[in-house]
């Protein structure tokens, strides 16, 4: 992962050199929207959704971009200018952007490590930090109150003396981050009996069953105070302080010193007690983000009534029944089936466009064939969420980066099938049509091509489907499709939400499987099918 | 796959002879009208090869092998798998480029011609027939007429199916699965006779058959040849085939010829001691060969 990210920066490099090329005056930039995106968890969508109805009204356009998925692709979203403000952490900052680390006496003082961050950030990135919004949301190691009260838990000292008793359930994040579960093991000597992998969304359901121990939660979280949890004391200050704030690209440093100036109205506002209360209310009552945020802002003042403009559409909570809320939302759902299509349908074609012809062009020079398919083998491999990122500072994000990402991935199951298809075609055939008179090129076409038919399009049905599935993953960098509620879902821990992207793109891989089956039959009729079991 | 490669198998000797005292079944032929495809027709080519010489790395498939094949011959290799006689076959119409030698057809050298040019005035009949599995049985006759833009290329292979006793009404829009493996080796024979070519090359052609098709599709090809004349190249395994459909017969063994002649000479003076033991082996299992030699 490093690695990667370090090529990222270095792409991320060049491009912002560009950019700084192209700067217009300011004034010619006002109508431009100002986007505004989140990472895909509750406070995050929270956050972003307060900083963009502040923005607007102060009469600003925003564009929302929220969900973007983890930090790497926010940032890399936001040092290529691809988005120009989104909520972020200190401690994220100095660890996982900077992968800095300061000593121990430093890292506990707030002040000096968002002093540290800030100048890294404008010097390094161009990023400037606004002044903190007023709370910190640091980890919070969280055990159910009768195991506290049993084994006498309160700091993290006293976890790391029982720890050889109790199992832990940490998410993804938590276990390969440096500031995670191997520091905690280092600082404490932390050394659970078991350590259970667990997506963020049921952390706090595995807890308060008692599947696991202990899990880590953020300190504003507000389930800690649904399921009655005890957060255990960093006693030796382990956590660096995870102090939030806005962070801003460098197009709005340039031209919108009044959007600065309104996103500061919200430094040093919010605390701790606040948020935890008003993460609750999205994450445990069901509470739509947008009223959420716009109560918040009036309680603090820096709002009138109702400053989003359009009304607020009724919350439907997690209490409701699914069947009840997909047909609330069918039309919302439709768009987003059609969105998904669309994306997986260009994507496919242009793959096909790409690989066939790559194919038979291999054919005719298998030296290279190994090589150039196994290069599209190694592509393959790289995890989604890295190939994305990769994307953005060359294509933004969006639609476009999504399309090109899923197209790397549709290429490798059809290249490989159409060569293999057009390798091993009917040999004695291939032979007669050499021996009886037939060109290089008409043998290739009118032979090889479609006898290689049924393996080809096994091979386009295969990239259907695993395009579709990763096309679901394009909502972490803003091209919608039914990723979108799926990432919502998960960020404030909504099944419904999330069910309602999950089941449509699971429909959709079936039908589109099935579509495709009925393209091979007509393409590659009885007879082919019956010589190539043979 | 190479040629050469040494795989045994049973050879000749191991198969049935009994086939050839049955009559044949459909020894006769539909009567040849003067077809269509007439005009397309091309005077029987003389074939010779001179020194040719193949290598692969350090094997070597074919040493010094000089043949003659006079124009209108019919002549058969024979000798166990890997002795050469497939690769000499492929020299001819240039699926083998020889290391060194001089390969001719008709006269001029195969290398003065463009090869699939050259490809297109040879038939060729593969051991499975080769049929191309996604086309009807029609296209696939009418193959060598379409590439040399023949302007009644499918009226010239329904005469040619017709000659091989596939009515084209019945026949030519079937795919080649739903034939059986003897129409299909008569498809394969009417593809490689359809641009009536000067010469024709047969890879082991009725080897993948049942004993009494296969006397049935040599009764019908020796009757083809007569009718349509042509030079005929032919590999197989089978010395009785061979001692049927050849003129002569040439015995192969490492890359190299022992002995080129008729079945009578070369069971009465074999050159070598390997054809008098070849000839002895096939002569004791075959009654039929015992009559013909």
């Amino acid at each position: 992962m490093k690695r990667v990210i370090l090529a990222i920066a270095v792409v991320v490099a060049a491009s912002s050199a560009r950019a700084q090329d192209v700067a217009a005056p300011g004034d010619a930039l006002r109508g431009v929207p100002i986007i505004v995106a989140s990472k895909p968890f509750g406070e995050s969508y929270l956050l972003a959704e307060m900083f963009a109805q502040l923005l607007e009204s102060h009469r600003m356009v925003v564009d929302r971009r929220m969900g973007l998925g983890q930090t790497e692709i926010a940032m890399q979203a936001l040092r290529s200018g691809a988005i120009d403000v989104y909520p972020e952490y200190t401690g994220t900052g100095l660890l996982a952007v900077l992968h800095d680390s300061l000593t121990d006496s430093l890292a506990s003082d707030p002040r000096r490590v968002f002093a540290h961050v800030a100048r890294e950030f404008a010097s390094r990135y161009g990023v400037r930090w606004l002044p903190p919004l007023g709370f910190q949301n640091s980890y919070a190691i969280a055990v159910r109150r009768s195991t506290a009260a049993q084994y006498h838990l309160r700091t993290l000292s006293d976890l790391a003396r029982e720890s050889g008793h109790l199992v832990a359930g940490f998410t993804a994040d938590f276990i390969g981050r440096s500031d995670g579960l191997a520091g905690l093991a280092r600082a404490y000597g932390v050394r659970p009996r078991a350590v259970r992998p667990l997506a963020p969304a049921v952390k706090y359901q595995a807890l308060a069953t008692g599947a696991v121990d202990v899990i880590d939660g953020y300190s504003t979280d507000g389930l800690l105070s649904k399921y009655d949890l005890v957060t255990l004391v960093d006693d030796k200050h382990f956590f660096p302080p995870y102090e939030a704030a806005a962070v801003v690209g460098a197009r709005l440093q340039r031209e919108r010193a009044d959007a600065i100036a309104a996103l500061t109205l919200l430094s040093g506002r919010l605390d701790e007690s606040r948020m935890r209360v008003l993460n609750r209310r999205i994450e445990v009552d069901g509470e739509d983000v947008k009223r959420v945020a716009a109560d918040a802002l009036r309680d603090l003042g820096l709002t009138g009534a109702m400053s989003a403009g359009a009304p607020m559409p009724r919350s439907l909570s997690t209490k409701g029944s699914l069947p009840a809320y997909l047909w609330e939302r069918r039309a919302a759902i439709r768009t987003l089936v059609l969105q998904h299509l669309l994306l997986v349908a260009l994507a496919l074609g242009a793959a096909i466009t790409v690989a066939v012809p790559l194919a038979l062009a291999l054919e005719r020079a298998r030296s290279a064939a190994e090589p150039a398919i196994g290069v599209l083998g190694v592509l393959e491999t790289i995890p989604s969420i890295a190939l994305l990122a990769f994307m953005i500072p060359l294509f933004g994000i969006g639609v476009k980066p999504a399309l090109v990402a899923l197209w790397i991935y549709a290429l490798y199951p059809i290249a490989r099938s159409a060569y293999s298809g057009v390798r091993d075609a009917d040999p004695s055939a291939v032979e007669a049509a050499e021996a009886l008179g037939m060109t290089p090129s008409q043998r290739l076409l009118r032979v090889r091509l479609p006898l290689a038919a049924p393996v080809i399009m096994a091979g386009i049905r295969t990239a259907a489907v695993i395009t579709v599935g990763a096309a679901t993953l394009a909502a972490f960098i803003g091209a919608g499709g039914l990723g979108e509620p799926i990432v919502a879902g998960l960020a404030l821990a909504d099944t419904n939400m999330i069910l309602s992207g999950a089941l449509p793109a699971a429909a959709l891989a079936l039908v589109v499987d099935g579509v495709l089956a009925l393209v091979e039959r007509a393409v590659a009729p009885a007879h082919l099918r019956h010589t190539a079991s043979r | 796959m190479s040629t050469i490669q040494a795989i045994t198998h049973s050879g000749w000797r191991g198969e049935r002879r009994c086939s050839l005292r049955l009559p044949s079944r459909d020894g006769s032929l539909p009567h040849v009208r003067e077809s269509s495809g007439a005009s397309t027709r091309r005077e029987p080519l003389a074939l010779a090869a001179r020194d040719v010489v193949q290598r692969y790395g350090d094997v070597i498939a074919l040493d010094r092998v000089s043949l003659d094949v006079a124009a209108g011959q019919s002549v058969a290799l024979v000798g166990e798998s890997g002795s050469g006689k497939t690769t000499l076959l492929r020299c001819f119409n240039r699926l083998v480029e020889p290391t060194s030698g001089v390969i001719s057809v008709g006269g001029s050298n195969v290398r003065d011609r463009p090869s699939v040019e050259l490809r297109r005035t040879i038939g060729y009949v593969p051991q499975d027939g080769g049929l191309m599995p996604h086309w009807r049985i029609l296209r696939n006759v009418a193959l060598v007429p379409t590439l040399l833009g023949i302007p009644n290329a499918s009226a010239v292979a329904t005469d040619t199916l017709a000659l091989v006793g596939l009515p084209a009404e019945r026949f030519g829009g079937r795919f080649p699965h739903e034939l059986s493996g003897g129409q299909r080796q008569r498809a394969a024979l009417a593809r490689a006779l359809a641009a009536r070519p000067g010469v024709v090359l047969m890879d082991e052609p009725f080897g993948a058959l049942d004993a009494i098709t296969r006397s049935d599709l040599q009764a019908a090809f020796d009757a083809l040849r007569h009718e349509l004349s042509f030079t005929m190249l032919m590999v197989t395994h089978d010395l009785a085939e061979a001692a049927r459909l050849a003129d002569e017969l040439v015995v192969m063994r490492a890359g190299r010829i022992e002995q080129q002649g008729t079945i009578e000479r070369l069971a009465s003076s074999p050159a070598t001691p390997y054809v008098a033991t070849l000839l002895e082996r096939a002569l004791a299992a075959s009654a039929p060969l015992r009559e013909l030699a």
